[in-house]
């Protein structure tokens, strides 16, 4: 196989005091979807944002094709390709939703995404691009923080929560959207609680327990007895 | 009658420069949450370096704001991110500390360069040139200074909300983090907003320095009217800052009109009385 696109070697990360990931190893190549599950404080959110830059850890430990990204701001990882679409939405208040989108772009790189293809994906946001964001449904927020991150055109997007918090017919509708986003030669790594969806569009799978890595394999080559186990960290 | 109307008027105009004493305040708590406590004696310092300007060059300080503005920004830029990015953080004290002791190096600094010896800048004919405005008699230096207050405000409500500077502003003081995730560096964008804010200082100092005389004493008392205006405004709302700034030039004069020693108090008193009724100013944030 080609060299992966985003490695994490033996990544140790911190919040605050607490050590919340302990030696974790992780490839993810061009054009895959890789899901990560694993229970409330299994450490998914600080894997989220150890690779996006919000927690700095040791240049080696997060590599970017040959680039030791580990230690670089997030300014400086979003400039090299890897985009956030963070748990809970998190917009601009006092953007609008064009706005959300347009800071979406600011990082200037070349790529398939712009305003138009945004809308495109999501009409209705096309038609509620003058609103306030906080204005919208919870659906359309979470279209809004999709759309805001694929404007960066990155190589690597990361999903955390997607689905937190919105109704089923909702999360349907997004997760309905999300081979159009990533059949554009992206990769992805999602971050689920829900993790049917997740193995539902993905091709290999990553379960954390207690900030270790507990299991890892093709999305259909684990069992539900395997995942149950990784899961909770008990014989099913 | 003509008397009270007069009164109004010329506190009117007098607001225009609290607006301006109080914009740039306003914008780097709007953009940063940091209460800058050297505000007054940064206007203070660029009255100064105004007058050094405009004896150096021979020119009118008028357009010693070419050279001034861009030296003001300059420094906030440095000012920003070699000090006062340090500071911000969770905990606000920190930032009032620092701007503190800044406030106390400027006016020492200014006391060293320039003696205690009040300063003016020489605006030339234009500081007793009036013109008869429907009976009265109105200087034309307050009538500039009013239109440079409410031109500086439509300009930086235009950068705030119709450029890509403007939005960087608005998303990083919404949400750092995620600014940072979407590839703004907070730490560049704070400094932009600092040297915005010293370059509308710039023009204020030298307004300043052309209607009263100032010593490096006075920046403390400029800081008083900037955060009277801002709060009687309402915070994060340019327009209600410059509302402010004429509710608190029209009580002071009035105040004057009564009784001489009672301008300044007459100021802190519509300002108490504001605070007391709207506790959030007369026009706190309005989202566009």
């Amino acid at each position: 196989m080609s060299d992966p696109l985003l490695r994490l070697n033996a990544l140790d990360a911190h919040y605050g005091d607490f050590q919340a990931l302990y030696g974790i190893d992780m490839q993810i190549h061009d054009g895959e979807v890789v899901a990560i599950i694993g229970a409330n404080g299994a450490g998914k959110s600080t894997l989220m944002r150890s690779i996006a830059g919000l927690i700095r850890n040791k240049p080696d430990q997060v590599q970017l094709r040959e680039q030791q990204i580990g230690a670089l701001r997030a300014d400086q990882v979003a400039h090299l390709g890897i985009a956030l679409v963070p748990e809970g939405r998190q917009l601009f208040p006092s953007l609008s939703v064009e706005e959300n989108l347009m800071v979406g772009g600011k990082v200037g790189r070349a790529g398939p995404w712009n305003l138009n293809k945004v809308y495109d994906l999501f009409p209705i946001l096309s038609e509620r691009k003058t609103q306030k964001s906080t204005s919208l449904s919870g659906g359309q927020q979470q279209m809004v923080a999709i759309g805001r991150a694929l404007m960066a055109n990155p190589d690597l997007i990361l999903f955390d929560e997607i689905s937190l918090g919105l109704a089923p017919v909702v999360i349907g509708d997004i997760y309905k959207a999300l081979p159009g986003i990533i059949g554009e030669g992206m990769s992805a790594m999602l971050v689920e609680q829900d993790i049917s969806r997740a193995l539902s569009v993905s091709s290999r799978v990553y379960c954390l327990q207690e900030g270790r890595v507990s299991l890892q394999g093709q999305t259909g080559d684990v069992s539900r007895e395997d995942i149950t186990a990784a899961y909770f960290g008990v014989a099913a | 009658m003509i008397e009270w109307v007069n009164v109004v008027v010329q506190g009117i105009l007098l607001g225009g420069l609290y607006a301006l004493f109080a914009a740039g305040l306003s914008l780097i708590f709007g953009v940063m949450r940091l209460v800058n406590i050297a505000h007054g004696d940064l206007i203070v310092l660029a009255a100064y370096f105004g007058l050094t300007t405009t004896i150096l060059l021979g020119v009118h300080p008028f357009l010693a704001l070419l050279i001034v503005m861009p030296v003001m920004a300059g420094l906030g830029y440095v000012l920003q991110r070699g000090l006062l990015n340090q500071t911000l953080g969770d905990d606000i004290l920190p930032p009032l500390l620092v701007t503190f002791g800044l406030s106390v190096i400027i006016q020492n600094a200014l006391l060293e360069g320039y003696t205690a010896d009040p300063q003016n800048l020489d605006g030339g004919a234009i500081e007793t040139a009036s013109m008869p405005i429907g009976g009265l008699a109105v200087g034309v230096l307050p009538l500039l200074t009013f239109a440079i207050a409410v031109a500086t405000i439509a300009g930086l409500q235009w950068i705030f909300y119709s450029t890509s500077l403007g939005r960087g502003f608005r998303a990083v003081s919404d949400n750092q983090d995620i600014a940072q995730i979407v590839g703004f560096n907070k730490a560049h964008v704070f400094g932009l907003a600092m040297a915005l804010a010293l370059a509308v200082t710039a023009i204020a100092g030298i307004l300043l320095g052309i209607r009263t005389s100032f010593d490096p004493s006075i920046g403390g008392g400029r800081l008083i009217f900037g955060f009277e205006a801002v709060i009687i405004g309402g915070l994060g709302n340019l327009w209600g800052t410059l509302v402010g700034g004429v509710i608190l030039g029209v009580a002071q004069t009035i105040g004057a009109k009564i009784d001489p020693g009672w301008q300044l108090l007459a100021g802190h008193i519509a300002f108490l009385v504001v605070l007391a009724v709207r506790p959030n100013g007369l026009f706190p944030r309005v989202e566009h």
